[in-house]
């Protein structure tokens, strides 16, 4: 792990993908307290790992045909499509309205 | 009405026997809120209509007299989401947000003609122990008002402590059932992993969150989570095991349990008098004839760090869906699609909220992910082999839940990783999946200390059947707080 | 200087499956906005994803198709970012242990035929469609959640018509499991292709552009072609490529740079705590192997070996699986494989061609056009009722049904033939003499005689033996 844990720039890259931003004083605060906490973490690189595999997820048992749904379709009445556009912020003939989308980058697929 | 002197079993003999109807019960119990309350601020969102239709629904088709939880009021913690009832998780991202459907516990309590009275005080989206980063309000202990509750599910103890519901569901992703439910004195139980479904429980951290029961009694417990337990189509992490009755065996005969107290949650990071408490519990199971022997859980001292990096981490990726464009809340005056998200999510969530977000989001990037996601997912291994292999030897474990009883508003709040430390002995469980409760043990200075039984998984019924001989043996139980005890 | 161009492909295609990959919502095109979407399609505050067993099947098919071993472990992965047609902000993927690996489709260029590796196949959720106006944009989320497998090529394609080939192959081969339509104009298959050169004899990859969502095959070689040269040109004089995304202009046929990529895109993938592993035990990947559709290399063969077809007639047969199966089951009616083949080749290309409708699209039965046939074959209409036969057939008309009606069966029969040509003779002495002369053009003008009084139902070979006969006695 790194000597240096973490600061302000980094903190900032991350604020970035996490499409979070803070003020001067907030970020001197953030980054003091991340430090302290990736500070903690780092007593995680004193335990001996090799060769155990990482526990990603719990489960009772493996997806098994059983826990799969059967491919049939169930279509929404439209009292749920209008409760639904309801509650977003903005829409415009049943649609999700957004303002101007000026980086274009976004499509990941 | 509160209720300190009735549980569940005589409750549902007086609705049986018409004594009270539902309808009375819930206006009665909207009265002792109304007085209680406003001291303690267990509650965020009343649904007081239409609990009083659905108690005029129940009392009309009368009371079955095999369901026990007929007519009964619960409260809801504010992340369990419910149709046409505000549910915000305590956060100005969803100060008006009502879902359009209902959470699949909510449906079970519908259809066993619980009553839900409204909905509970708690840390913003579940995150922190001791309900102070509610956007909305302050949450006080009814044993001292000048202390915390605990958390995240602090609203839900305290409407159980102070005598305002028997019943209420809170949720625990690293300890938020148990360590509010010690500090408020109530049995909390947080199942195994996949026992109840978390389809509608506004997702903390996907593979550690478990919605359970917290109530006065144990039997009491027993009885709500059997209403919620069970495979759930919409959940695929559900099990699909079995549900035993969990009310079956509280006989009081524990003669033979083995069970192992393991060193590392009696050390010297303990507080004395918390220490003490557990000790005497210790002693009240062995006269009871089972045999606690101390074990070793040696990497739970790295269960907080484990912990914090993969709840937040998956934390930071459930909480991406707060962008303010869907619902929720979204900044003024945005000018594009970036302010959108930006603005909505810095302005909409609070420092703890955004503190593991960020964590969580270094734990995943490029370069750390190794180093820490990773990382703590083998540490997490680890830590599951360790209690599988004590299980080989003992029936149950048993410590304390919490270092401390319940702290002063304000003293921890800035620090976050004194705050951390707090979920010290509840957070391996999580990790582990096992099921774990807190049984109130005895106090410290006046405030309530639980102790924490932690089963093998799936085996909740030797948790209760435990903790219902302990608490039958003791009188702790029957003490009431300050606030709403003094009749 | 020389260069050795290296392509890569990922290809998107849709799954047609009845619900989505993580909720029950209909995959359905063309319905109004938002109509096929719930709360798990919005990513609702407390939804779960519900996996679809027709989607892992799918999947089995697809990889079967495409020579790829099936993980017997396998399980998804959170890719995150944020765009307003990913609700969740994550989009659910297969990133560390895709369902498939290590397969190949075999393309031919000039006649010569080459296997192409293909790097892995995974099964991931489509996002929703954002429409941009000047100072909004508008969702509809209707495609969110939308099964598509993701195949990834090996960097063994070599060139442009290479890649043009990959996408035929490609394509034909998945059509054939019928888990898609893989319709490019449809969106249901979408093409992203990455390119670089590098020096003849240097073994070191070169700096690869990538161009995203190609809507035709022809984009996809055009786009190509113009990036390998534009990249030799900055090479030869000098320069160095960027990594960048770039875009193919259609109208100008060149590729416009939209973005330099510093690094790698930061998606923070990490294994999808929701869904648990997925485990696909060999009796189920046999079960539904079972069920997969004849592969066309396999019907390829078995017209040529049963039925007789030249290799380019089975090759045209099987360009689609519409048409292969529309041969087949015509065939299986009784119908005569070559008469079968020269049909659908012929007149009902040219029908398709000229009212541009598929197949599927119009009222021509297997039934109707094996009844047509076997009428041919056992001559019980003639090749000239046989063009109206088949007018009535593409209008949906039952074949011999209709022959009956109008009463065009084919007359064979000597006996009520015979009067016929003897009237035909009695009123043409001149032609009796000048095919006694020995002018055979006297025959075909007869015969003409003969088929005009018959409304040209006459069996023309029945006609000529009779014919022959009576002239022979004259
Ligand atoms: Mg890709
Ligand atoms: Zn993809």
């Amino acid at each position: 792990m790194a000597e240096e844990r973490i600061n302000a720039d980094q903190v900032q890259h991350v604020a970035g993908l996490a499409k979070l931003e803070f003020t001067p004083n907030e970020l001197e605060t953030f980054t003091g307290q991340l430090e302290k906490i990736i500070g903690m973490f780092e007593e995680l690189s004193k335990v001996d790992t090799t060769d155990v595999p990482a526990t990603m997820r719990l489960s009772d048992d493996t997806l098994r045909e059983a826990t799969l749904r059967e491919d049939k379709a169930v279509k929404s009445d439209d009292q749920l499509r209008r409760a639904l556009l309801n509650n977003a912020p903005e829409t415009a003939n049943g649609l999700i309205k957004v303002p101007t989308i000026i980086d274009e980058s976004g499509d990941g697929e | 009405m509160n209720y300190f002197d009735q549980d569940l079993t005589s409750l549902h003999a007086d609705l049986v026997a018409k004594k009270i109807s539902a309808v009375a019960l819930a206006k009665a119990t909207f009265e002792n809120l109304r007085e209680i309350d406003p001291k303690l601020g267990a509650f965020l969102n009343l649904n007081e209509e239409a609990a009083l239709k659905r108690a005029a629904e129940i009392d009309a088709k009368g009371i079955n007299p095999d369901n026990i939880m007929a007519g009964i009021p619960v409260a809801v913690k504010d992340n369990i989401v419910t149709k046409g009832l505000t549910t915000t998780a305590a956060s100005k991202m969803l100060e008006h947000f009502v879902p359009v459907y209902d959470a699949t516990v909510v449906e079970k309590m519908a259809a066993n003609d619980a009553v839900i009275i409204g909905k509970n005080n708690m840390d913003e989206f579940a995150m922190g122990g001791s309900t102070e980063n509610s956007a909305f309000k302050v949450t006080r202990n009814p044993w001292d008002v000048s202390r915390v509750p605990g958390g995240s599910s602090g609203g839900s103890a305290v409407a159980v402590a102070s005598g305002q519901v028997p019943v209420a569901f809170g949720s625990d992703t690293g300890g938020s059932i148990r360590q509010p439910s010690s500090f408020n004195g109530v049995v909390g139980m947080k199942p195994t992993y996949g026992r109840v479904s978390r389809w509608g429980l506004i997702a903390f951290a996907s593979s550690l969150d478990q919605i359970g029961p917290m109530t006065r009694t144990v039997k009491d417990n027993a009885a709500a989570l059997n209403m919620i337990a069970g495979y759930d189509q919409h959940d695929g992490t559900s099990s699909k095991r079995e549900v035993p009755d969990f009310t079956a065996g509280l006989d009081g005969n524990i003669k033979g349990m083995k069970i192992g107290l393991p060193k590392e949650y009696m050390d010297e990071g303990i507080d004395p008098k918390v220490r003490e408490v557990i000790n005497n519990a210790v002693k009240k199971f062995e006269e009871l004839g089972a045999t606690v022997e101390e074990v070793s859980l040696p990497n739970s001292r790295y269960g907080v760090s484990a912990y914090y990096i993969i709840a937040s981490s998956e934390a930071s990726s459930n909480l991406q869906r707060f962008d303010g464009i869907r619902y929720g809340f979204r900044a003024d005056d945005v000018k594009n699609l970036e302010d959108v998200y930006v603005r909505s999510r810095s302005e909409g969530f609070g420092d703890e909220v955004k503190r593991r977000i960020m964590l969580g989001t270094f734990s995943l990037s490029a370069g750390y992910y190794d180093a820490y996601f990773h990382k703590a997912g083998q540490v997490r291994t680890m830590i599951i082999n360790d209690f599988n292999k004590v299980f080989e030897d003992y029936d149950m474990i048993m410590g304390p839940v919490a270092p401390t009883p319940a702290f002063k508003i304000g003293d921890e709040i800035s620090d976050p990783i004194t705050m951390y430390m707090n979920d010290v002995l509840t957070i391996p469980v999580n990790l582990a999946g096992l099921p774990g409760m807190s049984v109130p043990a005895g106090f410290a200075d006046g405030l309530p200390v639980g102790l924490q039984l932690i089963g093998k998984a799936f085996d909740e019924s030797t948790l209760y059947k435990a903790g219902y001989a302990f608490e039958q043996a003791t009188d702790v139980h029957k003490q009431t707080p300050k606030v709403g005890g003094a009749n | 200087m020389n260069f050795v161009t290296t392509i890569g492909l990922e290809v998107h295609v849709e799954l047609k499956t009845n619900s989505k990959i993580f909720s029950p919502s209909p995959v359905q095109f063309g319905s109004e906005p938002n109509a096929n979407t719930n709360v798990i399609d919005w990513g609702y505050p407390g939804v779960l994803p519900t996996p679809n067993k027709g989607v892992v099947e799918a999947g089995i098919k697809a990889a079967t198709a495409l020579h790829a071993d099936i993980e017997h472990h396998t399980y998804f992965d959170r890719k995150n970012y944020f765009y307003p047609d990913n609700p969740k902000a994550y989009q659910i993927t297969q990133h560390d242990k895709p369902i498939a690996h290590d397969g190949w489709i075999e393309i031919e260029v000039d006649g010569k035929k080459k296997k192409i590796g293909i790097e892995e196949m995974h099964i991931e959720e489509d996002a929703g469609k954002n429409t941009h106006e000047s100072d909004y944009s508008y969702v509809d989320l209707n495609r969110q959640g939308t099964p598509l497998i993701e195949i990834v090529s090996k960097p063994e394609i070599a060139s442009p018509e290479e890649a043009y080939a990959y996408c035929e192959a490609l394509r034909q081969r998945i059509q054939f499991t019928g888990v898609s339509d893989v319709k490019m104009e449809e969106g249901s298959m979408r093409v992203d292709v990455n390119i670089s050169i590098r020096p003849a004899g240097s073994d070191k990859y070169g700096v690869k552009t990538e161009m995203k969502n190609l809507n035709s095959f022809n984009y996809v070689r055009k786009s190509l072609e113009y990036e390998e040269q534009r990249q030799q040109r900055v090479l030869m004089s000098g320069g160095q490529v960027q990594q960048e995304t770039r875009r193919f202009d259609e109208t100008t046929g060149k590729t416009i740079l939209m973005r330099v990529k510093e690094g790698s895109d930061d998606y923070r993938y990490f294994p999808e705590p929701d869904i648990p592993a997925l485990n696909i035990e060999d009796d189920w990947i046999k079960e539904v192997q079972a069920t997969i559709p004849e592969m066309p290399g396999s019907r390829r063969e078995r017209y040529i070996n049963e039925f007789g077809l030249t290799p380019y007639d089975a090759g045209v047969l099987t360009q689609t699986k519409e048409m292969s199966d529309f041969f087949d089951a015509t065939v299986a009616q009784g119908a005569d494989p070559k008469l079968t083949s020269n049909y659908l080749q012929g007149d009902v290309n040219a029908y398709l061609n000229d009212k541009k409708v598929g197949l599927l699209q119009t009222d021509l039965t297997p039934e109707h056009l094996a009844g047509m046939i076997k009428m041919i074959s056992d001559e019980t209409i003639s090749s000239k009722i046989a063009k109206k036969v088949f007018k009535a057939i593409m209008a949906g008309s039952e074949p011999v049904k209709w022959v009956n009606d109008k009463g065009l069966v084919q007359l064979s029969d000597p006996a009520k033939l015979q009067p016929i040509i003897d009237g035909v003779l009695e009123n043409n002495q001149q032609s009796i003499d000048d095919f006694k002369n020995g002018k055979d053009r006297a025959v075909g003008f007869l015969v003409g005689q003969i088929m005009k009084q018959t409304h040209g139902q006459a069996n023309p070979k029945v006609v000529n033996q009779l014919l022959m006969t009576s002239l022979k006695a004259r």
